[in-house]
């Protein structure tokens, strides 16, 4: 299993049975696949559907029917279609119980920055703001690490995605509760230290008094 | 304004007829701007587009490249945040109130309100002199029905423009779409196309 599937497959353990889920697109996208069919999770995507499936097989691709990434899809028993102002109107009024998101860089105050790197990338929020501000709770999954630099940041320098704090931080290294504004280690990957843990992060941090096993 | 996410529910007939007009010095409206050779993508391959108001732009290095270059300017919005400025464009409404982008970049020059203790930025309508939009089946009157992703933004940008051109992949006799199935009544359909398969 690589580092990614670790973290998707830690994030899944947080979808409870019976609600409804967004998931962004690369690594979090991944989450479905740990999710059990029979759980009754629906999964939205903010292009149209409620219901999001799996892969379609090949020469079944219906293409009227993508994931946010333009990727084919299918639609599972029970699913929706809708346009874009119901599609918004469910994420920042606050009928998404739980949305997966990315990160380029959390703060050790639970800010997220996803969106932009100023001068090298800028590829757009795309719904990433409407999904931070409204969904009634925020997971972010991302690698602890990227090119020897820390994700897990003292302050966001790159543009922030939204003024709330996300709830929950899942990396490759543990998982990160964000209580009253700061993050608290709350589980640690399997075979690391906690020396190796604050080693990698730049930000500030708790440790649980019951620190888990990230499994 | 251009329906469309990802390319898809996009009214490829109409932007082929663009780009082959050598249309230039566009400001075009839309989610997205797919990718090279797909929808959207190709009006920005042939720098049509001059002014661009989108949502992301991340799949299409060529939209990037002439943002890079200055010869595209790009203004980002949150994705729920353009379509309900579309909406409001389209109903009529003074502004939209939303909490999407407090208390980042997006704020620069925006006027924040305060209501009942709790902050939004004000956002304001958008229009357009002409949408093009996809839809599955039109009757010969205009009354519009979609399938399923590709509605998109194509309802709502129906409602957003002084004249509205609509695509379907099938126009068919009044009648066959029965009223309860019309997503977008044909009073707001000036001109249909058909979009061959």
């Amino acid at each position: 299993m690589t580092p990614k599937e670790r973290i998707a497959r830690r994030v899944a353990q947080e979808i409870v049975p019976g609600t409804l889920v967004n998931l962004g697109i690369g690594l979090p996208s991944l989450v479905a696949s740990f999710v059990p069919s029979e759980a009754g999770v629906f999964f939205q995507s903010e292009n149209g559907v409620i219901g999001l499936g799996a892969r379609p097989p090949e020469g079944m691709e219906d293409p009227d029917l993508t994931d946010a990434g333009g990727g084919f899809v299918t639609a599972v028993p029970g699913a929706a279609a809708i346009d874009s102002a119901m599609s918004f109107g469910l994420i920042r009024g606050g009928h998404i119980d739980v949305t997966v998101l990315g990160g380029l860089q959390v703060d050790e105050t639970g800010h997220l920055a996803n969106w932009m790197i100023p001068g090298k990338m800028v590829p757009g929020m795309g719904g990433a703001m409407d999904l931070a501000t409204g969904a009634r709770r925020v997971i972010v999954a991302m690698q602890h690490v990227a090119k020897d630099v820390s994700k897990v940041v003292r302050r966001c320098d790159l543009p922030l995605t939204s003024s709330r704090p996300i709830d929950l931080l899942v990396t490759d290294m543990g998982v990160f509760e964000v209580r009253e504004s700061r993050l608290t280690l709350t589980e640690i990957a399997p075979g690391l230290t906690l020396e190796k843990v604050a080693n990698a992060t730049e930000a500030r941090f708790e440790t649980a008094d019951n620190l888990g096993i990230m499994a | 304004m251009i329906g469309g996410f990802m390319g898809v529910g996009t009214p490829r007939r109409i932007i082929d007829a663009l780009v082959a007009s050598g249309r230039r010095g566009l400001t075009l409206i839309a989610n997205d701007t797919a990718m090279p050779g797909r929808g959207i993508g190709k009006l920005i391959s042939a720098k049509a587009v001059r002014r661009l108001i989108v949502s992301h732009i991340g799949l299409n290095p060529e939209t990037q490249k002439q943002m890079n270059d200055g010869t595209l300017e790009v203004e980002l919005v949150p994705q729920g945040t353009l379509v309900e400025c579309i909406r409001a464009g389209g109903m009529g409404l003074g502004a939209v109130v939303t909490p999407t982008g407090l208390g980042t970049g997006l704020e620069d020059g925006k006027r924040l309100l305060e209501i009942d203790g709790q902050m939004f930025l004000l956002e304001m309508p958008i229009r357009a002199e002409f949408a093009f939009i996809a839809a599955r089946q039109s009757d010969y009157l205009g009354n519009l029905d979609y399938s399923l992703t590709a509605q998109n933004f194509n309802p709502i940008m129906a409602m957003a423009a002084d004249t509205v051109i609509a695509e379907p992949e099938h126009i068919v006799p009044v009648g066959v779409i029965p009223p309860d199935s019309v997503r977008t009544p044909a009073v707001l359909v000036d001109h249909l196309i058909e979009r061959p398969v």
